[in-house]
């Protein structure tokens, strides 16, 4: 049987090339361009996506390394009639300018919710044991890994901010 | 990126064949490798994927220790329950570097294994000892910020840039290697190299050998602290960093586990700076003996003259922190 990745919910081929990368076989091999090329280097994060629930650059990683792999785009996240909870924040909180690190940003941040429930310590973190207060200062760290070059980012803090904070009871 | 071809190891015996022929290499998580691929600094004809060969847990040792499968992720390492209780200092090194997604993808064994950020190493343009031997080192004269101050030699003054490891330093952490002439353990402390007439040689993997995990000894407790000194505070290589596992009894150190990242061209430890502060009382005068000891033989070059300082700073503010912790 041939090796396929699982994107969004469909599986697909992986290309014969070994040298693609998960990136370029989104967006050039099967046309989801919504996850973005960015430094191309895992230095910007524009690349985000979510792979078997844990967010990765995809442009650092091949391709055929995912045979069997289950992967989340931002295409699997939400339409514009249905945007997910964080889809609606940043455009409540005006959370992009260009909007070209705004794919990653989403799937980074959906991604960052789960570690959080999960109670994942970061290096903001004041204590590595127990639940994690939450703070712009928590948020801005695990969300180091995305730029944003139109510097939007008190928006992008904000609209994060708020739903992490409506989905703790 | 150059051609190559990708073949899945189907067990560590093919994976240990493969990587002993020439011009192969095993890729883990591959963030360093394929990064440095792409700027074609690495030119690998053939990729040995070993990320299905299984050494992924994190288990008990029979003696109260951890194993840390080289397979483990950074991230699963970090926040491991035992980790997080027993070997604070792991977590916290390895959370003060790279940033989420690359943690999540980069393994323990990749870790160790990264390359040095040396500008001149990840530009094919420009003269590199350790990269094209025989070129010459940029760095010497040139760009040398985040460059080191310990044993360097005129061949090469590249750092060992990972925070991991530093940690596993202090830790008197061992390196689980296997390989086609059988398994062997080597002391972290002793797995990297400095780069003397031969700076392309960064540790002590043969050709054909795999790290296959880490193992941390029984945990001691004692007040554990990572500091990392760096231009901003995230996503950021160390300029220095220290960590240390320190104790006091009856207001004397009676342990003081260091090591130092950011300073040479593997993490750093001097067994006489930890002997100096042993049986003494913390106080401003003890730290400078220390950082005296440590600093003996440094040497800047130019760019990078503030570490010297910067490191006997930054080692005084952590004993004064932990002398408080642990009082």
């Amino acid at each position: 049987m041939a090796d396929t990745i699982t994107v969004n919910g469909t599986a697909h081929p992986i290309p014969d090339d070994p040298r693609v990368s998960l990136l370029d076989f989104l967006r050039q091999h099967i046309g989801l361009t919504g996850t973005k090329k960015g430094c191309d280097h895992g230095q910007c994060g524009a690349c985000t996506v979510i792979v078997n629930g844990i967010r990765i650059n995809s442009c650092l990683t091949l391709a055929a390394m995912h045979d069997g792999d289950s992967v989340t785009t931002i295409e699997g996240l939400g339409t514009p009639d249905e945007p997910s909870a964080l889809q609606r924040a940043f455009l409540e909180h005006d959370g992009f300018q260009c909007g070209y690190c705004t794919p990653g940003q989403i799937c980074s941040a959906t991604a960052m919710l789960e570690e959080l429930a999960a109670d994942w310590p970061s290096d903001a973190s004041e204590s590595l044991e127990g639940r994690i207060a939450i703070s712009g200062e928590e948020i801005r760290e695990r969300m180091s890994g995305n730029l944003c070059r139109c510097g939007a980012y008190a928006n992008i803090v904000a609209a994060i901010e708020e739903v992490v904070a409506g989905g703790r009871s | 990126m150059r051609p190559f071809q990708y073949t899945r190891a189907p067990s560590l015996a093919e994976a240990s064949n493969l990587t002993a022929g020439e011009n192969t290499l095993a890729i883990a998580g591959g963030t360093n490798l394929l990064d440095l691929m792409k700027l074609q600094v690495e030119t690998p004809g053939q990729l040995a994927d070993i990320n299905r060969l299984g050494f992924a847990d994190i288990e008990d040792t029979d003696d109260g220790g951890l194993r840390l499968g080289a397979l483990a992720t950074n991230t699963e390492t970090a926040v491991h329950p035992r980790v997080r209780a027993d070997y604070p200092v792991l977590s916290r090194a390895i959370l003060a570097g790279a940033t989420q997604q690359l943690r999540n993808k980069a393994t323990n064994g990749g870790n160790l294994c990264q390359r040095t950020r040396c500008f001149y190493f990840t530009n094919i343009d420009q003269p590199c000892n350790k990269r094209e031997p025989g070129t010459g080192c940029g760095a010497i004269d040139g760009i040398a910020k985040l460059h080191a101050i310990l044993g360097t030699s005129d061949q090469c003054i590249a750092t060992y840039p990972g925070d991991m490891a530093v940690a596993l330093s202090a830790l008197g952490a061992n390196v689980q290697i296997s390989g086609d002439r059988g398994d062997r353990s080597v002391p972290v402390r002793d797995f990297h190299c400095l780069p003397g007439h031969t700076p392309w040689i960064e540790n002590v993997l043969e050709p054909g050998e795999i790290i296959v995990g880490i193992v941390l000894p029984a945990p001691v407790g004692a007040t554990q602290i990572y500091r990392k000194v760096r231009e901003r505070s995230s996503y950021a290589f160390a300029l220095v960093s220290v960590a240390a596992v320190i104790e006091l009894t009856d207001g004397k150190f009676s342990r003081a586990d260091l090591a130092f990242g950011g300073l040479a061209h593997k993490p750093w430890h001097d067994p006489r700076v930890g002997r100096t502060l042993l049986g003494q009382p913390p106080s401003d005068v003890l730290f400078d003996k220390a950082a005296d000891i440590l600093l003996e033989d440094a040497r800047g070059f130019g760019e990078n003259d503030f570490k010297i300082p910067l490191t006997r700073r930054t080692l005084r503010a952590v004993l004064a922190q932990a002398a408080e912790d642990a009082a």
